[in-house]
């Protein structure tokens, strides 16, 4: 008798333990959402910050409405590992649409991973809000296949040609402000570029844009992304009498160039792409020599880019300390893009969504969001661009601070009206530039 | 010539970190027979610990860099003994294990440091021009340190008993055991003194390098191709070896800006044309001698 009871009490011990692996959705229904990225890095892990402040903010209000009944957000990450292998990034896409069971995805950053990611939720009719990849080719798609491609969104940031024509206009706007003040008749640039991808469209434009804007172009290099010395560049740019060196990097090796540059007080103002200038980490990171590098950015604390900003820049930097970077658009994704339109559809049916969400016009937390049509109407569920739409701001590093340099008094075409964003100032001048070159 | 004085400096200075590399690893293939495939990647763990000792505990780089070395070499010897001296007479095995030890570090590292890129001060700030080419002093050390360290293992190699033991160990292992050798032994200090240079190479160098956790990839292929340059096991050639590619390096950069991103798969066609002229490298020793 006793036996049979132990027996049983087993029996029931086991049935217990399996019901609680097997069923963890138990009770209230949940909108589940999936974050990829690469989480070990500072991009995965803005990926999930953005989303896990949004899922806070919906959740404290009871959830979403979905019909009849208000339903909750709950997160799944996924770790992409998606800077070192392509392979893991498909796994855990695959294991969000396929084991998990998502009803979302947001998240996504190299170009490479994410299009193949992006194949995946789409052959499980999942909705993916990409919130890092710039390539073109991840839209495009959209108006190439649209059954199949119909699920993907971009959030962030802007596809890589509009990346490319802001970076320019930053540059323009550096070259003037070193005519003015420095008295250059030819602005000398030097192109330094990591070896990626996305990079080398803007190296082969950027000789001709150079040209024609009459400024000289001095040259172009070519660094390795973790490239960890480039004082050999450094000295073929000094000896090259560049004003400004046009920067493209996404890697460590904008750390490098920044600090090294700075370090050799190179005479030549840096602007362009420097995500790692982004980060509020880059002045630890270059030792304190990341002064009076600029790049283009998202986020920077004190620029409003329109009235949803600084609440969320504010409450991402109390809530993690540190300044959100765009990958952090997961936020967005989910806030603006995602919940509106569940509730609109009143379901989670991905092709209800998208056709509700294709043609909302909304405000993130730094641009108007309007979905782009390609030159035949075709919908690219891409971002539109231009001044009142997504631009992005560009920031610079002064005495070791983050600031705003723009839109500041920014006319897209003469006749334009100026476009300065809350909070922008004027670009500075590195001082040992005015020291060179001042007469 | 302002450019050929570029090409020199600039060449003078990634050689020395090669050198540095190449020949601790050169020191324990030589005498154990032993491919420490973990070689850069106790480097990277030397230069994480100079950065949690100076930036998180305050300590001056110097300090740093003695304890560091000190710490990794232990590492070093812990690791022989539990992971590479059970399969030391397996050569395949080891170069798994040691590539597996690799990893290991690196996944650690990430586990505690995150992706981030980190980075740590300079032991000297700053920068003197030396012919119109503007040279940071922690390059100058680096510089220096490779010489020293040449110099110094000359002296043990040549100088002392242990050098004498590591040598003849060299030449002969089981002759070596017969005349009294603890062959072992021998080859367990080598894995210290050779992991404490890999550690001193990080501590010299992470002031001028980014730390991540994958810093260690890129430093073991080129200091794998100084090392099958210069002649496996052979000191002379791994220091010779290190500065031909340091040059191979420069050369790209100033005569091929587009391409410098190639300055890695140059220098490894370098050593190839030098491999199908001579298989051995440089200094090494004919494939076909019984060593």
């Amino acid at each position: 008798m006793m036996k049979k009871g132990k027996v049983l009490g087993i029996v029931l011990l086991a049935a217990f333990l399996m019901a609680t692996v097997s069923f963890p959705a138990w009770g209230a229904e949940k909108i589940k959402i999936g974050v990829i990225g690469p989480m070990k890095y500072v991009q995965g892990i803005g990926h999930w910050n953005g989303a896990v402040m949004a899922a806070e903010e919906i959740n404290a209000n009871g959830g979403i409405q979905v019909g009849d009944e208000k339903m909750e957000i709950e997160l799944l990450k996924a770790d992409s590992n998606e800077f070192l292998n392509v392979t893991d990034a498909t796994n855990a896409m695959e294991r969000l649409v396929t084991k998990d069971k998502v009803n979302f995805v947001v998240g996504g950053f190299r170009s490479e991973a994410v299009l193949a990611m992006q194949d995946i939720a789409m052959e499980r009719k999942v909705i993916f809000i990409g919130c890092g990849a710039a390539h073109n080719k991840l839209c495009e798609r959209v108006a190439e296949n649209y059954d199949t491609y119909k699920y993907w969104f971009r959030m962030t940031p802007t596809r890589s040609t509009f990346l490319a024509r802001t970076a320019f206009i930053h540059m323009d706007y550096v070259a003037e402000s070193l005519k003015k003040a420095l008295d250059i008749p030819k602005v000398k640039v030097a192109v330094v570029a990591e070896k990626a991808i996305w990079a080398d469209p803007m190296v082969s434009y950027a000789e001709a844009y150079i040209k024609g804007k009459g400024m000289e172009f001095v040259g172009a290099w070519r660094p390795s992304p973790v490239a960890t010395d480039v004082t050999a560049e450094l000295s073929a740019i000094q000896r090259s009498g560049a004003h400004i060196i046009f920067t493209v990097f996404s890697s460590s090796v904008g750390i490098t160039f920044a600090r090294q540059a700075g370090e050799l007080k190179i005479p030549a103002a840096q602007v362009g792409i420097n995500v790692e200038a982004q980060k509020d980490s880059f002045m630890d990171a270059t030792q304190g020599m990341g002064d009076y590098a600029m790049t283009s950015t998202t986020y920077c604390r004190g620029v409003e880019s329109n009235k949803n900003t600084k609440a969320f820049v504010e409450a991402y930097y109390k809530r993690f300390g540190e300044t959100p970077t765009y990958t952090s658009g997961t936020y967005d994704a989910i806030v603006y893009a995602l919940a509106p339109s569940i509730e609109e559809a009143g379901s989670l049916d991905p092709d209800k969504i998208v056709d509700i969400l294709e043609d909302r016009k909304y405000e993130s937390s730094t641009a108007n969001i309007v979905y782009m049509k390609d030159s035949q109407g075709r919908h690219l569920h891409d971002i539109t661009w231009g001044p009142g739409y997504a631009t992005g701001i560009a920031i610079e590093w002064v005495d070791g601070k983050m600031r705003g340099v723009w839109p500041y008094k920014w006319k897209l075409t003469p006749d334009s009206p100026k476009v300065t964003h809350k909070g922008c100032v004027p670009y500075t001048i590195p001082p040992w530039m005015i020291e060179k070159y001042k007469k | 010539m302002g450019l050929i004085i570029d090409i020199v400096i600039t060449g003078l200075i990634g050689g020395s970190t090669f050198a540095l590399l190449a020949i601790g690893f050169s020191l324990i293939f030589g005498a154990a027979r032993i491919v420490n495939l973990a070689h850069t990647a106790f480097y990277m763990v030397a230069a994480y610990c100079i950065y949690v000792m100076t930036q998180k505990m305050g300590l001056h780089p110097v300090w740093g860099m003695i304890i560091a070395t000190v710490l990794v070499a232990l590492l070093g010897l812990i690791s022989y003994q539990l992971f590479i001296n059970p399969i030391r007479e397996h050569e395949g095995a080891v170069l798994i294990a040691t590539i597996a030890l690799a990893m290991v570090f690196q996944e650690v590292m990430s586990l505690l440091f995150t992706g981030t890129f980190l980075s740590v001060p300079a032991l000297i700030k700053g920068y003197f021009v030396l012919l119109g080419v503007k040279v940071f002093y922690q390059q100058l050390i680096t510089f220096c340190a490779a010489l020293l360290v040449l110099a110094l293992l000359w002296l043990v190699l040549m100088k002392t008993k242990l050098g004498l033991a590591l040598r003849s160990t060299a030449q002969d292992r089981e002759v070596a055991n017969l005349m009294g050798i603890n062959e072992a032994r021998v080859a367990m200090m080598t894995m210290g003194l050779s992991v404490g240079l890999a550690a001193f190479t990080g501590a010299v160098v992470v002031p001028l390098t980014i730390l991540e956790p994958t810093m260690w990839m890129h430093p073991l292929i080129m200091m794998m191709a100084v090392v099958v340059l210069g002649g496996l096991g052979s000191l002379k050639g791994s220091f010779i070896g290190a500065y031909i590619l340091g040059f191979a390096e420069a050369l790209v950069v100033f005569l091929a800006p587009m391409g410098s991103f190639l300055k890695g798969p140059v220098a490894l066609c370098i050593m190839i044309v030098v491999l199908l002229i001579r298989p051995e490298g440089l200094f090494g020793v004919s494939f076909e001698e019984e060593r």
